[in-house]
């Protein structure tokens, strides 16, 4: 079984929801009570070696963790590098959402709370979390774009089949940003008795922390198996970023490692890359913005980075140099889809696709050849065959 | 529960004005409008002023307003596809001529994107008193305050139902022109009833503050808005009168809504 490392500290030090000039709480006051409720209940969690275990056991025994580091033979021939996968697609759900909706429905019951509500963009965390809500005997509501529920229908009716509401949310651009929006009006009206389990590392304090110490088990798996088989610290460290929760989890085992830290954006959708500093969804972070500082809609072939922002760690990350964000076009993500099936027998989720995507393209050039490359697969690709299969005509 | 806190007098012209309102009994009435809805809304302020509107909120509509319900979120997206944007609806406040102060309501993204220095620019030259940022808690608050109050701007800050006494206090204190008590736990929005809470968060705050204490939030009625009144110095009315301008009653039919709350504040 995996222990996760206790430190309480991000890497800015002691942590007050400060990530560099990043995070903060932007909330309106009636949730302050609420989140401020949470921060002292997860803290208190995460020191209680009980709420570690079952969190733990559930994690291992019910999620299939820890997940295997998969070496792709053919790719790597191909491509003249080492690549590694870190298989969070083989956990129950199909991504690494499961990781932190498990800790976040934990600590609903620990507050005392009998229902929780989610946002959904693919709907990977409206589904894991409608399944710790089954698991874990919570009521569960889930807000979703109109755009999206039509986009991922198969995923409603999972969520539906698991025991929960779906509400489709017809305002704004009908996406990711705006099922936010929604879930976080409903919270200022049922937070006594509602618990609002955010998908990713972002939100106000104590989200962005919180969610990445549940996600961070992916790299503190992830560094003693790529150790273990090539002997030392990959040179790459790769994964997906829309808001960013598990290329978080990933880099925080490495941030202080000799690895590079890369993280790809849809190019549609590169807050990091094209934002700019501002403060929405309760954080101060970048975001794609228009000239007056309203929020812009992202485009991306992956309904589960179509997200406008991201996670205030990952600004930080940027902002110091100690990550690099780069981005890939819909064009470059579908083609790497396909590889990634034809050459490894592994359909990908279309978000990490998007990092294997940036590897094809800068294989020997911005990653020499030789390279040793380790790539967060953060989910599997069942949700998007139909999708892609109507992209590629398959079904005309 | 503590004493109530005597607050340093400020120089801000909102609170000087509001202040003295109370001073002579009348009950403050402050209702919302959404910049730039429609091409009418020059003229719905000018038709609330003339109502006994006390001082006017102008929303300055913002792609992602979370504490606003779908009147509100309505009537902003209304004003975005009309192409309105934050410089466009402080440069047609300037045309505005009336002796009622002017206060800025949106989320503060608007203001650190365009920068205190600009933003303050706008706000002066549309003539604005006061800002309310919903999603600019105490915490976070302390620098668009302080600049705010350099340039004769009063910001608001909000207390909650779910705010404890302490809190509500060290609220009361830092914000300026009035305290605004939050109404009820939700978003902007009309309501059949009044929430119980209302009354309570009035109390509470009239109890550990002589600043102006007014509740907004699911107040949509004139009986509502005595009844609240009844504990606050004063009301806020958003939704119940977005509803009316979303549904073509114009200029005219603020003009009736904000009477009839006029009159019924004015009972008491």
């Amino acid at each position: 079984m995996t222990n996760l490392s206790q430190d309480p500290k991000a890497i800015s030090g002691d942590f007050d929801g400060r990530f560099g000039d990043f995070g903060g709480r932007y909330i309106p006051e009636s949730l302050n009570h609420a989140v401020v409720e949470l921060e002292r209940t997860f803290n208190e969690a995460w020191a209680d070696p009980e709420f570690m275990a079952t969190y733990l056991s559930i994690l291992n025994s019910y999620g299939g963790r820890p997940s295997p580091v998969t070496k792709c033979n053919n790719l790597s021939r191909s491509l003249g590098i080492e690549l590694y996968l870190k298989r969070e697609d083989l956990n129950h759900t199909g991504s690494h959402k499961i990781n932190n909706v498990i800790g976040q429905a934990l600590l609903t019951k620990r507050m005392g709370k009998t229902r929780i509500i989610a946002e959904t963009g693919a709907g990977q965390h409206g589904v894991a979390t409608a399944t710790a809500a089954a698991l874990l005997g919570l009521k569960c509501t889930v807000y979703m774009g109109e755009l999206d529920t039509e986009r991922q229908a198969l995923n409603v009716f999972r969520m539906k089949l698991l025991g929960s509401e779906v509400v489709a949310v017809t305002s704004g651009s009908r996406t990711l940003k705006d099922a936010i929006n929604e879930a976080m009006r409903e919270w200022v009206a049922c937070v006594e008795d509602t618990h609002y389990c955010i998908g990713s590392v972002m939100g106000p304090h104590p989200y962005p922390y919180m969610v990445r110490q549940f996600q961070k088990i992916i790299g503190e798996e992830a560094r003693p198996q790529i150790n273990a088989l090539i002997g030392n610290d990959p040179d790459f460290v790769i994964a997906c970023v829309g808001g960013g929760s598990n290329a978080a989890g990933t880099f925080h085992a490495f941030v202080e490692s000799r690895s590079a830290l890369i993280g790809v954006e849809p190019a549609g959708g590169a807050a990091v890359g094209r934002g700019v500093p501002g403060v929405i969804h309760g954080m101060r972070s970048q975001f794609l913005q228009d000239e007056f500082g309203q929020l812009q809609e992202a485009h991306s072939v992956s309904a589960g980075l179509d997200y406008p922002g991201v996670g205030p760690e990952h600004s930080y990350l940027s902002a110091i140099g100690r990550a690099q964000y780069e981005s890939v076009n819909d064009e470059e993500v579908l083609s790497a889809f396909q590889l990634l099936a034809r050459s490894e027998g592994i359909i990908p989720a279309l978000e990490p696709a998007h990092g294997l995507a940036y590897i094809v393209r800068e294989a020997g050039k911005a990653i020499p050849f030789g390279s040793s490359v380790l790539l967060t697969m953060s989910g599997r690709g069942d949700k998007d065959a139909e999708t892609v299969a109507h992209m590629l005509g398959y079904f005309q | 529960m503590g004493e109530i806190l005597i607050e340093n007098e400020t120089s801000c012209s909102l609170e000087v004005r509001l202040r003295s309102q109370r001073a002579k009994g009348r009950k403050i009435l402050v209702p919302y409008v959404t910049g730039g809805y429609d091409d009418s809304w020059l003229e719905t302020i000018q038709a609330i002023a003339e109502a006994g509107a006390d001082a006017i909120e102008i929303g300055i509509p913002f792609s992602d307003p979370i504490m606003d319900g779908p009147i509100i979120q309505a009537a902003s997206q209304q004003a975005l596809d009309r192409g309105v944007t934050p410089a466009s609806i402080f440069a047609q406040l300037e045309k505005l001529d009336i002796d009622v102060p002017l206060i800025a309501m949106t989320y503060c993204n608007l203001v650190f994107h365009s920068g205190f220095e600009r933003f303050g620019g706008w706000l002066s030259m549309g003539g604005v008193t006061g800002t309310i940022f919903p999603d600019l808690p105490l915490e976070e608050s302390h620098k668009w305050s302080d600049y705010a109050e350099s340039i004769g701007i009063a910001n608001i800050l909000l207390v909650a139902p779910t705010s404890s006494i302490s809190r509500s206090q060290e609220i009361a204190s830092a914000s300026r022109g009035f305290v605004y008590g939050v109404g009820l736990m939700g978003v902007t929005g009309i309501r059949a009833s009044l929430a119980e809470s209302a009354s309570k968060v009035a109390s509470s705050l009239k109890a550990i503050t002589d600043r102006v204490v007014l509740v907004g939030i699911g107040i949509s009625t004139p009986q509502q808005a005595k009844e609240v009144a009844q504990v606050s110095d004063g009301v806020i009315v958003g939704s119940a009168l977005v509803k009316r301008l979303l549904d073509g009653e114009g200029p005219n039919g603020a003009y009736a809504f904000i009477s009839s709350l006029r009159s019924g504040l004015d009972d008491l």
